[in-house]
């Protein structure tokens, strides 16, 4: 299997459909020559030219509705937003249209689309370039989201992405985009929904996806050496969750920790939360529950506090550390 | 009103009855939707075609199979131009299972795929980018279809009107965008919303060719229409046309008129559409008891609409399980 980054992942996702599919193409600002604001489409447009890797004027909802348009009447369309902050430009095309057309035309007609776009703080791109707002459109019947953690789901969850009849956004983690791993390059992708457990424990589980979880990954592993074992799900895709592999694991560890780099209030940790407190595993629990998540304010700028923000590696080690000491779990 | 072309082409008379069935259908289907709400039938808010039935019957009279159309909130007489069944749409207006949407829509969402109706819209401008990426669907594919964008007044103040218009310029789209300037977004004036007289204007800073045409007159629309859509068709990029028109009604349940005055309703009315053609009609020899049948006809043909509406049973709650999202594409069958 080759080493590719999370960049390249995504890339080949998009590459390989194309080549498969004519209906496939990608539009976005800055994408053809200029490969892209942060790399991901370079060269794309020398392989399958101007038409298929299309470069739009600074027009969000236009080319979004344009997505919307293009897949109603048989395309596959994938936008690139070039901050997925941007999205809020289109909300309407993406909440009112695109979210909607399916259900609200009685089954009529349906959107593949596919809207991707680079998520997330760790850049010092301070507040309208940094933003994890997954929970928004967690929030809306109709749509998708998909946060892979690693390359070789990011390629896989893209394919399955853009073969989805329904619109699907894509978040793909500016942090991550350099990170490397081993892809497979085939055909197959990766079912939305299913989680994977990344690491196996007994102390406690810790959900969480995207960048978090490398950070709850290393965490861990700092625990490990004070003697704690816990738990890290990767979700992988929030809408759909895979919840049922939640209980399982917190049927057998008894404790639920989540951990996510957007604001916490309001953010996917609560619902997690409550599914969890709704179902069996409920019976299960021996603690509160403990959220790891970014600060209730918009993302600053200044290196010390964009650190703060986001949760670090030791952040979420101490806190599962304090947590885990308060409920008495003997290391 | 001088700017407007009136030119006459010779129209077949079996065309020019067609039309006159048309408008007839629309109007009657509006006024019976009017009737149901003020009877306490139907639940909800509609926007009622009722005085614009000479754009949609015109302009979609030029289309081709394959062509398709997005619409708008005011969207009954869209649907119906394009021979939409007048029986699943008083359905899904009384929020019945058997409803082009199953009941889930309502009057502001109703698309007909298989007849090129891409979808009505509740929200004012929003049919614009979608109508542009059709568009851009088409002539990826090398498709000869174009896209009829209808859109009232109001949404060309919204910037999804700035942003589509753009786009299919600078990718000379087949789209043909229709502004019907029915004179008030809800209560708005075109005169207080606008700073400039014609709404055609605009079009041209987005390097697009222009026409405004008088909305009353099907004949005028009809070739105005026709010489855009051959134009788009060609492969000449979007066009632009400010059909002038008028809604009687008011912009929803709503409304009481209070931003207008029954003199200013009262003459346009006069400038009836449908009695615009009846007189054509008669001009060309038609028998008025003709006319008077084929009226009838449609008055007949809505109300078995509405009896089938009646007789269609409720959804059942549980459809909607499974409504929210499409199956994957070896789903289905």
């Amino acid at each position: 299997m080759p080493e590719m980054t999370y960049a390249a992942a995504v890339r080949s996702a998009m590459e390989w459909e194309m080549a498969k599919d004519p209906r496939v193409f990608v539009m976005g600002e800055d994408i053809g020559v200029y490969g892209g604001a942060f790399g991901v489409t370079m060269g794309m447009v020398d392989r399958f030219g101007k038409d298929r890797v299309r470069d739009t004027p600074i027009a969000e909802e236009g080319i979004v509705g344009a997505g919307i348009g293009a897949a109603l009447v048989g395309m596959r369309p994938i936008v690139e937003m070039q901050f997925s902050d941007f999205i809020m430009n289109a909300m309407d095309q993406v909440v009112n249209q695109a979210a909607k057309i399916h259900f609200m035309f009685g089954g009529r007609m349906s959107v593949p689309l596919v809207i991707r776009g680079p998520a997330g703080a760790g850049t010092g791109a301070a507040a309208q370039h940094s933003q994890s707002l997954e929970a928004w459109f967690h929030h809306v019947p109709g749509l998708k989201v998909v946060m892979p953690a690693f390359p070789d789901d990011a390629r896989g969850l893209l394919l399955t992405a853009i073969r989805d009849p329904n619109p699907v956004l894509f978040y793909e983690h500016k942090l991550l985009y350099k990170i490397k791993g081993e892809v497979t390059e085939s055909d197959e992708g990766v079912p939305l929904g299913r989680g994977l457990i990344r690491r196996y424990g007994t102390h406690a589980t810790v959900v969480t996806y995207s960048l978090m979880v490398h950070r709850v990954l290393e965490a861990a592993l700092q625990l490990e050496q004070k003697g704690w074992d816990v738990e890290v799900i990767d979700l992988r895709s929030l809408v759909p969750m895979d919840i049922p592999l939640v209980i399982e694991s917190v049927k057998r560890t008894g404790r639920l920790a989540i951990c996510h780099e957007a604001v916490g209030r309001g953010g996917i940790g609560g619902e997690i939360a409550a599914r969890i407190l709704e179902s069996e595993a409920f019976d299960y629990l021996e603690a509160p529950l403990l959220r790891i998540t970014g600060l209730n304010t918009p993302v600053p700028y200044s290196p010390p506090l964009e650190s703060a923000f986001m949760p670090s590696v030791d952040r979420i080690a101490q806190s599962l550390a304090t947590w885990l000491v308060h409920e008495g779990v003997s290391a | 009103m001088q700017q407007i072309e009136n030119t006459t082409t010779p129209i077949t008379t079996a065309t020019a009855l067609d039309w006159y069935r048309t408008m007839h259908r629309i109007r009657r289907f509006d006024e019976t939707i009017d009737e149901l709400f003020a009877q306490g039938k139907v639940h909800g808010t509609t926007h009622l075609y009722i005085g614009e039935e000479a754009v949609a019957t015109g302009v979609i009279a030029t289309l081709e199979p394959g062509d398709v159309i997005t619409s708008t909130h005011r969207g009954h007489g869209h649907n119906i131009a394009l021979g939409g069944d007048i029986q699943a749409m008083m359905a899904e207006l009384l929020g019945r299972a058997t409803g082009y949407c199953h009941g889930v829509g309502g009057s502001m969402h109703i698309a007909d795929q298989s007849r090129g109706n891409l979808g009505a819209n509740g929200i004012v401008g929003a049919g614009l980018p979608i109508a542009v990426g059709a568009a851009l669907g088409f002539a990826m594919r090398h498709e000869s279809h174009l896209v009829v964008a209808f859109t009232g007044d109001g949404a060309l103040n919204e910037g999804a009107f700035h942003e589509a218009a753009n786009l299919a310029a600078i990718w000379r789209l087949p789209v043909v965008f229709v502004v019907e300037n029915n004179q008030y977004g809800m209560s708005g004036s075109v005169k207080e919303m606008f700073a400039i007289g014609h709404l055609a204007d605009r079009a041209a800073g987005y390097g697009i060719p222009a026409t405004m045409v008088d909305g009353m007159d099907i004949f005028s629309v009809w070739e105005t229409a026709s010489r855009a859509v051959e134009a788009v068709r060609k492969g000449q990029g979007p066009h632009l046309i400010e059909a002038v028109t008028y809604r009687y009604k008011g912009h929803s349940k709503s409304d009481a008129n209070r931003y207008r005055s029954r003199d200013e309703i009262q003459q346009w009315r006069q400038r009836d559409p449908i009695d615009h053609l009846r007189r054509y009609l008669a001009d060309q020899g038609i028998d008025p008891t003709e006319l008077d049948r084929i009226r009838q006809e449609e008055v007949q043909a809505v109300a078995q609409a509405l009896q089938y509406a009646e007789d269609s049973p409720w959804p059942e709650v549980r459809m909607l399980d499974d409504a929210v999202y499409a199956l994957e594409e070896g789903d289905h069958a």
